[in-house]
């Protein structure tokens, strides 16, 4: 039988120091990905770190109108949390999006960034994949695709990241506060998790044994006028096939503010960025949107059974666009998304 | 007594209570002394042979007792399902079939063992693909239930050739799982000479008499327990290979051993609904009257056993057509062997056939209500039997009634609420009304009360409850007086909790040995004997001696209404509502239940159940409930279904029709034909994905946004 210790870290400190002692140790948070995935036989680690109980389960409000959003806290309690359903309601609504009740109720936040692709031959330890076994092949390309990526893939994987939370996160420009070793450093989240490129074992960019204590969102007036849409194949309990999060503060017609992230498309939450550039200044309107969100999908390369998720997520980033900017043509700019 | 005892009533479930609490025991839950577990190892190629098995690895691990493959496993005798041959042989016929099994002191040893086996193949090429022109199609002798293959009946060519309207179509339904809450599972004890199992199975006797060819055992030497399944389907109506796993290695190590299926295994391993292809062509005049209907069927089995799903069956007997030709061709594949799901033939059949009915009454602009009305007839076309019942023109006015069908707007398109386009749709459903032969003894207890048994099970529907019920009408005694016993194979044989024919078949016997039992009470004088006093019935002459003079079946009409976003090509259910006419209804609450349950299936079966037969590596890319999507709570916010007064004397003593599977036939084509209706798309391949949508929706969005 496959044995493997339990710690559970007494501080961060103890935390880093157990994964430091060992290379096979994993950290656990709400458990909800690792624990299946060590019963696929796609995860073995030597040592369970939990880090679900260290106290990291606070959103502690920063100088100007910012959030310290604590590792450990569920995905559940961050949704609820009243400043974030108001002032952050795209990442409330994403977060209430993703999985089940029960499933939100145990998974962290530091956990649901970290979590990994649903590919059906990541999960597959009977079949090959250069994210599980690099150097084995990527079967996905010709064979079971449709929900993995069709931007930023490269030839050794076209995996996806499944978080609704961490599309949100990306178009909030959230940093992730990471332990390394004595040193503590800020990551954007953008940069936290990475293109699959020729290392697409590496998830993101932390090494063994950083560990992320808390999410920082700095204030972001435009993300009051803020939504997350998720298209998926049932009505609750699924991955987005494509979703957007996005942001948008316009002036007499014209977009002043806009933040674009598109998740179900890449291994990472896609931050439109040209997009975004393309529509400052512009005026808020459906064409506008449309030709910006063309622009920011040209270099789309889909495979046989997923190029639906191209028009897909135009169809899904104009329409969140168009709504928010007709809320605030019509003067209901300053209301939150009711939820 | 209390009218709450009759058949009829609402009766809570008997054994609700110890469900609930956790005190009714499944097949892994019943705590013996020593017992071992048992994890399987799949084979890793789709077709090929193995060459060798090192074990070394495993059995070192800590906890392993035995590792079983072909090279070690005692020989087996010749079982009627060659699935069940297991561990006999170096072939492997389909990616994912039991080649070897670890068995150790916990189930997590016994996983690690069989991840430490290491076996090699010679692998040969496979074909796991179904296309409509494949070269290995061929007419099978039969199809599913012992129908005929093929039916002619008048000159459909010339019929069709001269109709006003045709109608030619094609509809595909993708490989469907039953994913039973409980997996499929089984522990078994040897003792001395005797073989005892607890199997989550759907009839007890039918695991005994496989058991007992595998085993080279006479089958009173067998006892198979089944006293509370968790569902099934359709897949545990044959036994499954792990029962003989279980059953094998509880020979081998001389201790009791547990084997639950690890749900992703299950896709491989305990049948499913094949993939089918059909063509349908029907030739109407301008009134919608059908002169000629064609129904060809295209579907596949694996190598190892031929299971050909009769899906053109069901246009064989719902509607007049002078002129008809149904067909079902196979083709072996390096596939798992497909099995029974939920209503097969009928389910996957009448999505063709409903989905044309209302193509056909697009066509030639008759509302699909009507259209149906105008083809009802009183004899089925197939056998020229008037139906013992068939309100199937009353399910459609009464359901059209209470949806609220009359003043719709036949036009595609013409309902939005904001970006949501709503439609709505119908379709008919029919089940076959089967009885098979059972036997029941009904005993008075010398302390008081009725003791009665029959091998029944109750894989959730409420068989349990019913049948108390049948006996307390019969004996004209209050339901608490009534001990029941069933999932026994020591009990008096039943057939399988299958084709919606259980109560019926069950019932019947139970009604019958009540009945002797009150003739012998009435003869008897004083007090009862110690043992008390028991009557035996057996229903087979009863069951032969039914007039074959009629076609019986239950009937049914679905409507649904679906919203469509059109701009992501989502599709939810809004609201279903079913109306049936399925004889007497024994027992309303459990009726309901099984009634939703089936339309929920239905719903699940149209809009988000599929799975992905993976050409490269031969398996279903689907294996777990977060992959597989079945419908969830948020899928089905209201389902309703109601029921029809329908006497038929032509049944059974309780004037019961079967009402586990009718439930699912026609949801689908209700569903996508609303999805039609909403949006103008007709979709003709299962499920109704954003992508099956999205470019026909391109016309419905905002002008600035096309």
């Amino acid at each position: 039988m496959r044995t493997f210790r339990y710690e559970r870290a007494s501080g961060d400190e103890a935390a880093v120091a157990a994964m430091a002692a060992s290379p096979g140790a994993r950290y656990l948070g709400g458990g909800t990905n690792l624990v299946d995935l060590m019963k696929l036989g796609v995860e073995s680690p030597d040592v369970l770190v939990d880090v679900s109980r260290l106290p990291h389960t606070s959103v502690e409000h920063t100088g100007p109108g910012g959030l310290l959003i604590g590792a450990a806290l569920s995905n559940s309690d961050l949704a609820a949390d009243h400043t974030v359903r108001t002032r952050y309601p795209v990442l409330s609504q994403a977060l209430l999006a993703g999985a089940s009740g029960q499933l939100r109720n145990a998974a962290t936040v530091g956990g649901n960034l970290l979590q990994r692709t649903r590919c059906p031959y990541f999960q597959d330890p009977g079949k090959p994949c250069n994210k599980r076994q690099p150097g084995t092949g990527c079967p996905a390309r010709e064979g079971v695709h449709r929900n993995l990526a069709v931007l930023g893939a490269s030839e050794h994987c076209v995996a996806t990241h499944p978080s609704d939370m961490a599309v949100a996160l990306a178009a909030l420009d959230a940093g992730v506060h990471v332990l390394s070793g004595a040193a503590t450093r800020t990551i954007p989240v953008t940069e936290l998790l990475r293109l699959p490129g020729d290392e697409p074992e590496r998830d993101s960019v932390l090494r063994h044994g950083d560990l992320i204590t808390h999410v920082e969102l700095s204030a972001v007036p435009e993300a009051a006028h803020s939504l997350y849409r998720k298209v998926r194949d049932r009505a609750s309990y699924s991955f987005a096939l494509v979703s957007v999060a996005a942001a948008l503060e316009t002036e007499g017609g014209v977009v002043r503010r806009v933040r674009l992230a598109l998740g179900g498309v890449a291994h990472r939450p896609w931050r439109a960025r040209t997009a975004e550039e393309r529509l400052l200044g512009e005026p808020a309107t459906a064409e506008a949107f449309a030709h910006a969100v063309d622009a920011e999908l040209a270099p789309a390369e889909p495979l046989r059974d997923n190029a639906f998720k191209v028009p897909l997520v135009r169809n899904v980033a104009v329409s969140a666009l168009s709504d928010l900017a007709a809320r605030q043509s019509d003067g209901t700019a300053r209301l939150p998304e009711a939820r | 007594m209390n009218t709450a005892d009759r058949t009829g009533e609402g009766v809570v479930r008997l054994e609700g209570r110890a469900k609930v609490t956790g005190a009714a025991r499944y097949a892994v839950e019943h705590p013996l002394d020593g017992c071992l577990h048992a994890w399987p190892v799949p084979a890793g190629i789709a077709r090929g042979r193995i060459t060798a098995i090192d074990t070394e690895r495993a059995l070192a691990e800590p906890g392993t007792v035995a590792v079983l493959s072909h090279e070690n496993a005692p020989r087996l005798g010749e079982p009627e399902d060659p699935e069940l041959f297991v561990l006999q042989s170096p072939r492997v016929a389909y990616r994912g079939q039991y080649v070897a099994l670890a068995v150790a002191e916990t189930p997590q040893a016994a996983r690690a063992a069989a991840a430490a086996v290491r076996l090699e193949y010679a692998a040969e090429p496979h074909d796991v693909t179904l296309t409509g022109g494949h070269p290995g199609l061929y007419a099978p002798e039969t199809v599913n239930g012992g129908y005929p293959t093929d039916r002619e009946r008048g000159d459909f060519d010339m019929a069709f050739a001269a109709s006003e309207f045709r109608l030619d179509t094609r509809y595909r339904i993708p490989p469907l799982h039953n994913h039973p809450m409980e997996p499929h599972a089984s522990t078994a004890v040897w003792e001395g000479p005797r073989l005892r199992v607890y199997d989550s199975a759907q009839g007890a006797h039918a695991v005994q008499s496989e058991l007992a060819a595998l085993f080279g055992l006479e089958p009173e030497r067998i006892t198979v327990v089944s006293e509370h399944v968790g569902g099934g389907f359709g897949s545990k109506g044959t036994p499954r290979p792990q029962v003989v796993l279980a059953c094998l290695a509880a020979r081998e190590t001389g201790r009791p051993v547990k084997l639950a299926v690890p749900r992703h295994q299950m896709a491989q391993i305990v049948g499913h609904r094949a993939a089918t292809e059909q063509r349908v062509r029907i030739g109407a005049d301008g009134a919608g009257q059908i002169s000629a209907l064609a129904h060809e069927v295209v579907t596949y089995s694996s190598t190892v056993r031929e299971f050909t799903e009769q899906a053109a069956t069901p246009s064989r007997t719902m509607y007049a057509s002078p002129h008809s030709r149904t067909t079902h061709r196979v083709t072996r594949l390096d596939v798992p062997t497909p099995s029974w799901m939920r209503a097969p033939g009928e389910c996957p059949g009448m999505f063709a056939l409903e989905s044309a009915m209302d193509e056909l009454a697009v066509t030639t602009g008759i509302d699909p209500v009507e259209i149906r009305l105008r083809n009802d007839t009183a004899k089925e076309p197939d056998s020229g039997h008037p139906f013992s019942s068939r309100r199937l023109a009353d399910c459609l006015r009464e359901g059209a009634r209470r949806f609220g069908w009359e003043g719709r707007d036949p036009r595609p398109g013409t309902r939005a609420e904001g970006r949501l386009l709503i439609g709505t749709g119908v379709a008919a459903s029919g089940y076959p009304v089967y009885v098979a032969p059972a036997r029941a003894t009904a005993r008075a207890e010398a302390a008081g009360g009725y003791r009665i048994e029959v091998d029944a099970t109750d894989i959730g529907t409420g068989a349990r409850t019913v049948l108390a019920q049948i006996a307390a009408e019969a004996l004209a005694a209050p339901l608490d007086r009534i001990r029941i016993g069933i999932g026994n194979s020591d009990l008096p044989k039943g057939p399988v909790a299958g084709g919606s024919m259980g109560t019926a078949s069950w019932g019947w016997a139970v009604h019958k040995a009540c009945r002797a039992l009150l003739r012998t009470l009435a003869e008897h004088s004083g007090p009862l004997p110690e043992e008390g006093l028991s009557a035996h019935a057996d229903t087979s002459d009863d069951v032969a001696a039914r007039s074959d003079a009629y076609a019986r079946r239950a009937f049914g009409a679905q409507f649904a209404e679906v919203q469509v976003d059109m701009d992501t090509g989502e599709t939810r259910l809004r609201r279903l509502l079913g109306v049936f006419a399925a004889g007497r209804v024994l027992n309303a609450r459990t009726a309901r239940s099984q009634f939703i349950g089936g339309m929920t299936m239905g719903v699940s079966m149209a809009l988000t159940e599929h799975s992905t037969m993976d050409a490269e590596f031969g398996d279903f890319a689907e294996r777990d409930l977060a992959m597989y999507h079945v419908a969830v709570n948020a899928d089905v916010p209201d389902v309703q279904a109601y029921w029809l007064d329908e006497e038929d004397q032509e049944l059974n003593p309780m004037g019961s029709k079967g009402i586990g599977e009718i439930g699912i036939v026609g949801t689908a084509a209700a569903v996508t034909s609303a999805v039609h209706h909403a949006t103008g798309v007709r979709v003709r391949e299962l499920p109704v994905l954003p992508e099956s949508l999205l470019p026909g929706l391109a016309e419905w969005r905002r002008p600035a946004v096309v």
